[in-house]
């Protein structure tokens, strides 16, 4: 009310006085902003205030304050000392299998993944998932409260809601009930679930990974007529062929199987002898550059390969087809495996049809095999299914309505479903759709009710590995953003909402466990990080006979383009998609970062005229798809590889729209591979940022490489390629050595390039992320890098890892530019990085030929995300701007152990420090330790003959070596 | 005086004189002297004026959203880490070379045709090291922590790292820009003299009788600021030297194949001196134009740079060929490829350009024709100019983007910001000349004034 209006009106009341000039003052004096703002009209200031305020208000839902004690503990948590950190053991699930972790904890937060020494699939290891995993529990894009339709809710409404639908579903025992699920290892979910569906009678469980084994699991099926689990004994095998298996690279077991094949590379003293790899595959994978032997076939063509291998061996009714111009290759593979009979093997990859695994599984047989390199078991799944045909009838039930009620317990089925089932379209039919995942993503999108997970370390659960092992997940941490975990959902679903997640595992294994003292028995389990016992035993199945005549006849590699479906070696199916240190790693083979590509081989890039970036119409079964060209030397002719898992639509900051969505090209029918891909070129360009733009090592000896032969005849082959100057040739006085001399070899025999050490080191030293645009600048700020250098022709070349870290050289060319001393040598061999004193000249990085040194452009470390801050390790400087960093050889551990050593009065073993690199090494390719004890095992691989150091005629005197790689090529096959 | 001997016109026809025939002491000062206390400024002073000043502000803006964001902002990276701060870095040092060649070495050379030149050129050479001095702290990722280059008592105890030719660069070029500065401004005082009698309004009385430090032109003072100027000549005839021989150290300290070379000293020095009388020449030629200071700035004295510019030119020249020749003849796989790269790599364009600039364009030089056409000159100046900047990319951006491992090879592409820079740079250069040519005579009244006392300058007056 304006006062004029207050004077020609007669007053009602006394607000209405309010409007009276005198009053006016009065209540301006008293209550100055609220009252004139409360009585002019909005001015477009306050409303911004009044928005900005909500919206910080509304912010603050989101915020979860951590309770601050500032009294000490009245009893302290058991070992915990300030400034030390704890490790506990839970595992990761992927895919639903378990890999073993150990899990570094500094006053409660959870820093920094190692891998659990005593699990079987890992050994010590971990995978780049598993070393970004600790990322994705501090993302702050994680969803972070229960929605229903886009607005904010709480869990109790859900419940209340959960309630009404499940008293609904008890009238009709469930018949409109769908829980989907990805595959189920966890013997406390797939309980839960049996007793679910012992409650709702008709309702139904349905599975589905994007990125599944039924092709095994069926192969397995038609082999033997029953679900079998399959387990190679890399370890025993001297002579293997990989049917694009790229074992090395993914699968439960990918991390145990890098282990045990190299280790039967290792060439150390005593008796050389080593296994011969042979890779039969369209698009070079990391197992393939281990190969001695690389065969680029188109996927299609893989099946005829492993006919007429299996024919050779006297596999019957393999038929084999007409001859071909591989048939030399497949003699003389089948002879060298006949050859080494019990001591062969043959892996067939997920991705190849049923068929092939089916004859993978006769050749084992015929290869005497089984029992020796390969081993069966029961399946490790809860339910092994046909996971694609599981959500086919899932669909069909949306579509024709019979689904009341759908709870979709992690996944993220609208962007991974094949496009032909139209997933998405069918779930609106669905009368209350529940989905549980850590974000909202684009299947959150389209359901009701979206509950933020738990992830796996904040949560309680079991899983079991590749061989059966169970492991008690335990929370390092509560959970961030109040999540929960699928076993609080589903006891959710059963009305037993007070559950806890860990009263529900531990209720599990009190029941199911059979141990004597259960107490005992679950603490054990808990510190081990596995259950004794539970690994699944050996079993024997018998090969049916004649099942490859009956049920399946040779297929025909269809004509025209082949579209073949991968994994991203990064962000997988696309659930890694918003976590920024998966991004920003370097794809093994392409190098590409923060894209996926279409992968092409030289010849049919030319015969198309593509080249690299050259953005193509990808046309499949009436879809099509944009997508960049990037040329992979290697790669089967006519066949184009498309990763999955990018062009994410509601990934988060991170993840959202890198990339292009290969999923919407993917059928149900041929998830892996199929022809009939046609290429249109656009005449665009789409920018594509690879960390490596130089393949050749244009004749530099970089990776000295020799044959099994060669080296037999002259051990010393790769230390007489390159003279270095002898020591002591430098200007200046050499630096004073005290106690230890730091050092590291490189096994480059056993790296097989899948990058996990760039990870770790990540994690460890707290890297930040720069992002796509500064890293097509060369501004990535990776301490490790693992080079790629391709040699031979394009269609067919030997490929080479090359992990480089700081060389902590003794004649630092960087030490003697920088004018403010910020790079100094330190007593024991070290090359040490001092960031407060560094200005920034940036010589020092200009002056190192191995251009190990980063540097930060920008702030790039992100000093304001609160939840970034607890990842950080707290022994490593976070860096700021304008500053060089680089690799410190993990300093601060190395002084962890000098300090604990020092206590004990006693010098620091060989083997005590390890570097975060090596600690993640599957294959245990980097050793580090003291080159001043000649009984350490680095002082031994300084010893090898096929040590050599990078660049020596430079005399830089690096301390970080390399141990030539070797090849192990079968004498019958050329090149 | 005897016709024979010293006829003018005989000497126009053999050489132009390097002062125009006709002037007495006033008229020299009066011209000189005229050009700063007048009160009109010519249009294109005005012109060339307000072109510098907004490439000042964009340097200003470029700078500011550096330091705010971060040496980022450049195109720099890993492997090419440094990029065009420091390749303007070196182009304006040895820009500012010339400068103090000709003040220094060529007095006590006694070439007196210097007398017209030299006073802008170490006015030049003074805005060049300024401007060239900007660089090394702006490069820096954290720049307000220059002065840890110093050696100062630091209560950490901390010095800086000698072996560093950085540190060394700093001792170098801030001895040079000292000693520069002390040598024109010694050399300014007589004639801050002059114009504090000349000036008729008590403002310029005043600042330029505080500038003149109270010359009154006694003998006893003449005769100290002979002395003066004659040692701080010798001071600085060494510096002219060493200053690109240190710059050149940079270089040559650093193991990068094209750039670990022990040529690189007097080779950067004669590129120095190539740059800065190309600088002079692009400087002096408007300069007389738009002062009418032909009697002045003979064809003589640009017939005498373009000599120098030949000859250092050829030097220059010669440092490149040797370069390639060393490369082979190392038998050096990493030289080898450099070379390679330079000449046929992603960059072979710059290795080109600077050939045709800086090896064929000077060779014009040779023709008289050339010499005296005074558009040829400046075109050929211009190209120089150009050839030299472009010489330092080749050596610095050619160099870092291709070293040891193929796996660290990358390419460099300059933003927006890099150019901003630059030519804010050239700006600021350009402003500071603009005001010195209108705030302080650019030419030296009282050393013109001594030719015009010789009596082969002289002239009866009509």
């Amino acid at each position: 009310m304006t006062q004029k209006d207050a004077r020609n009106k007669t007053w009602r009341s006394l607000d209405e006085l309010a409007g009276t000039a005198e009053f006016q003052r009065f209540l301006e004096a008293e209550f100055p902003e609220p009252a004139s703002g409360g009585t002019d009209p909005v001015s477009r200031r306050d409303l911004l205030k009044v928005m900005g305020a909500s919206l910080t208000l509304a912010g603050m839902t989101a915020c979860r304050t951590p309770a601050e004690k500032i009294v000490p503990y009245v009893r302290a948590p058991e070992d915990l000392v300030p400034g030390k950190p704890l490790f506990f053991a839970t595992a990761m699930p992927m895919g639903g299998f378990a890999k073993g972790l150990l899990v570094e904890s500094h006053l409660g937060r959870p820093t920094k993944v190692e891998g659990n020494p005593e699990h079987p699939a890992s050994l010590g290891a971990t995978d780049v998932f598993g070393q970004a995993s600790v990322l994705t529990l501090y993302d702050p894009d994680r969803s972070q409260v229960v929605t229903r339709v886009g607005r904010l809710s709480s869990w109790m409404t859900f419940l209340a809601a959960l309630n009404v639908a499940r008293e609904e579903q008890h009238l009709k025992k469930g018949a409109g009930l769908r829980l989907l699920t990805g595959t189920v290892t966890s013997p406390t979910l797939a309980e839960q679930i049996r007793s679910l569906l012992a409650e709702f009678s008709s309702a139904k469980w349905h599975q589905f990974e994007p990125v599944s084994r039924d092709h095994a699991r069926a192969g397995a099926h038609v082999a033997f007529g029953q679900d079998v689990n399959t387990i190679y004994r890399f370890d025993q095998a001297q002579v293997i062929l990989d049917l694009e298996a790229d074992f090395l690279g993914w699968g439960p077991a990918n991390l145990r199987y890098v282990r045990d094949f190299t280790a039967g590379r290792r060439v150390g003293q005593g008796p050389v002898a080593m296994n011969r790899l042979y890779v039969v595959e369209s698009c070079p994978s990391i197992t393939g550059s281990m190969a001695d032997h690389r065969l680029g076939l188109r996927a299609g063509e893989v099946e005829s390969f492993a006919r007429k291998v299996a024919q050779r061996l006297g596999v019957q009714d393999a038929s084999p087809g007409s001859p071909g111009p591989h048939d030399q290759f497949a003699e003389a593979v089948a002879r060298d495996l006949a050859q080494h009979r019990g001591a062969s093997l043959v892996v067939a990859g997920d991705q190849q049809p049923p068929v092939v695994h089916a004859l993978a599984h006769a050749i084992n047989h015929t290869l005497g095999a089984e029992g020796r390199t390969v081993i069966h078991t029961d399946p490790v799944e809860a339910m092994p299914v046909d996971q694609m045909q599981s959500l086919r009838e899932l669909v069909g039930d949306m579509q024709a309505g019979r689904v009341d009620l759908l709870v979709i317990v992690g996944g993220n089925p609208v962007f991974t479903a094949p496009r032909d089932l139209a997933f998405a379209e069918q779930l609106s039919k669905v009368k209350l759709r529940v989905h549980l995942g850590l974000y909202e993503d684009e299947t959150s999108a389209l359901c009701h009710w979206h509950i933020p997970e738990a992830h796996f370390l904040e949560s309680w659960s079991d899983a079991r590995a590749f061989d059966g092992t169970v492991t008690i997940l335990q929370p390092l941490i509560a959970p961030l953003y109040g999540g929960r975990s699928a076993h609080e959902l589903l006891a959710a679903l059963a009305g037993k909402a007070s559950l806890s997640g860990h009263d529900i595992v531990r209720d599990y294994w009190e029941k199911h466990g059979r141990w004597k003292i259960f107490e005992e028995s679950w603490q054990v389990a808990l510190h081990d990080g596995l259950v004794a016992g539970t690994r699944l035993p050996p079993k024997r199945v018998a090969l049916r006979a004649g099942f490859l005549k009956e049920s399946l006849p040779a297929q025909k590699p269809g004509r025209g383009l082949e579209i073949a479906f991968r994994p991203d070696p990064t962000i997988w199916d696309g659930s890694f998609a918003n976590n920024g240190w998966l991004q920003e790693m370097p794809k093994p083979l392409t190098k590409l970062t923060w894209d996926n590509a279409a992968l092409v081989s030289p010849a049919t890039a030319q015969r198309l005229g593509l080249h690299n970036e050259a953005v193509v119409e990808l046309r499949y079964r009436g879809a099509s798809v944009r997508a960049p060209v990037w040329i992979m030397p290697g790669h089967a002719d006519d066949s184009v590889t498309v990763q999955l898992g990018y062009g994410r639509t509601r990934a988060g900051r991170v993840g959202t729209g890198a990339g292009f969505n290969a999923y919407l090209l993917r059928t149900a029918d041929e998830p892996w591979f199929s022809a009939g891909l046609e290429i249109r070129r656009t005449g665009d360009r789409y920018s594509l940022v690879s960390t490596q733009h130089h393949f050749s090592m244009e004749s530099r000896n970089l990776i000295r490489a020799g044959t099994l032969g060669e080296f037999q005849k002259n051990p010393r082959f790769a230390q007489q390629v390159e003279e270095s100057p002898p020591p002591g040739l430098t200007l200046y006085p050499g630096h004073p050595q005290e106690g230890y001399a730091w050092g590291m070899a490189i096994d480059l025999n056993a790296c097989i390039g899948c990058g996990a050490c760039v990870l770790a080191c990540q994690a460890e030293n707290n890297i930040p992320v720069v992002g796509k645009r500064e890293a097509g600048r060369g501004r990535s700020m990776h301490w490790i890098r693992v080079d790629r250098y391709y040699e031979g022709p394009p269609e067919d070349p030997a490929i080479f890892h090359q992990p480089v870290p700081c060389m902590h050289c003794e004649n630092a060319p960087c030490e003697v530019v920088c004018p403010v001393g910020a790079t100094v040598h330190g007593s024991e061999g070290l090359n040490e990085m001092i960031y407060n004193r560094c200005v920034g000249t940036r010589y020092c990085s200009n002056n190192c030929p191995y251009k190990v040194r980063r540097f930060n452009f920008f702030e790039f470390a992100d000093w304001t995300t609160p939840s970034l801050k607890a990842q950080r390790n707290p022994n490593v400087t976070v860096r700021s701007r304008g500053v060089m960093e680089k690799c410190t050889y993990c300093v601060q551990r190395i002084n962890a152990a000098k300090i604990e050593a020092e206590k004990e009065d006693r010098k620091v073993r060989d083997g005590e420090i390890v570097t975060a690199c090596q600690a993640v090494c599957p294959a245990q390719a980097i050793v580090f330790g003291d080159l001043s004890d000649p009984n350490s095992r680095l002082a031994r691989l300084k010893a090898d003959p096929r040590n050599y150091a990078l660049l020596a005629g430079l005399n830089t005197r690096p301390r970080t070596t390399y141990l030539a790689r070797l090849r192990n090529p079968n004498p019958e096959i050329r090149g | 005086m005897a016709e024979t001997e010293r006829d003018p016109r005989t000497i126009e026809l053999r050489e132009p004189p390097v002062l125009a025939p006709g002037h007495s002491f006033a008229s020299v000062t009066d011209k000189i002297g005229g050009i700063v206390l007048s009160r009109r400024t010519p249009r294109a002073w005005m012109a060339g004026f307000a072109v510098s000043f907004l490439l000042v502000m964009i340097l200003q803006v470029a700078i500011a959203y550096l330091l705010a964001r971060g040496v980022g902002i450049w195109g720099i990276g890993i492997p090419v880490g440094w990029g065009f701060a420091i390749v303007n870095f070196v182009w304006w040092i040895g820009i500012g070379h010339a400068g103090t060649l000709i003040s220094a070495i060529l007095l006590l050379m006694h070439q007196e045709w210097r007398t017209s030149i030299n006073r802008f050129a170490e006015a030049m050479t003074l805005f060049a090291v300024a401007c060239a001095g900007m660089f090394p702290l702006l490069h820096l990722g954290r720049p307000w922590y220059f002065y840890w280059l110093f050696p100062y008592p630091s209560t950490m105890g901390v010095w800086p790292q000698f072996r560093s030719p950085l540190v060394w660069d700093v001792f170098a070029v801030s001895t040079y820009a000292t000693v520069s500065f002390m040598f024109w401004f010694v050399g300014l005082i007589p004639d801050l003299a002059s114009l504090r009698d000349q000036a008729r309004h008590w403002f310029p009385r005043g600042i330029y009788g505080m500038l003149a430090m109270g010359w009154r032109g006694s003998a006893i003072h003449w005769r100290r600021y002979e002395d003066a100027y004659r040692l701080l000549a010798g001071i600085a005839t060494p510096l002219v030297v060493s200053v690109h021989s240190v710059v050149s150290l940079d270089f040559a300290v650093a193991i990068l194949p094209g750039w670990h070379s022990t040529i690189f000293p007097p080779y950067f020095v004669a590129g120095a001196i190539y740059s800065g009388f190309a600088m002079v020449l692009t400087l002096a030629i408007p300069l007389r134009a738009v002062y009418h200071l032909e009697d002045f700035i003979t064809p003589r004295h640009l017939q005498n740079m373009a000599k120098v510019l030949l000859a250092t030119g050829l030097i220059v020249a010669y440092g490149y060929f040797m370069e390639a020749l060393m490369a082979w003849y190392s038998g050096n796989r990493y030289e080898q490829f450099m070379m390679v790269n330079r000449v046929l790599g992603p960059y072979a364009w710059v290795f080109w350009a600077v050939m045709a600039t800086n090896v064929l364009a000077v060779q014009a030089c040779w023709s008289r024709r050339v010499r005296s056409s005074v558009p040829a000159l400046f075109a050929v100046a211009m190209l120089v100019n150009v050839g030299m900047w472009l010489e330092r990319f080749m050596i610095i951006v050619v160099g870092l983007h291709r070293d040891f491992l193929p796996s660290s090879w990358g390419m460099y592409y300059p933003t927006i910001w890099d150019w901003a820079t630059l030519f804010g740079s050239i700006g600021l250069f350009l402003f500071l000349m603009i005001l010195f040519v209108r705030l302080l005579p650019a030419i030296s009244i009282f050393e013109l004034r001594q030719l015009v006392a010789k009596p082969e300058y002289a002239r009866s007056k009509t």
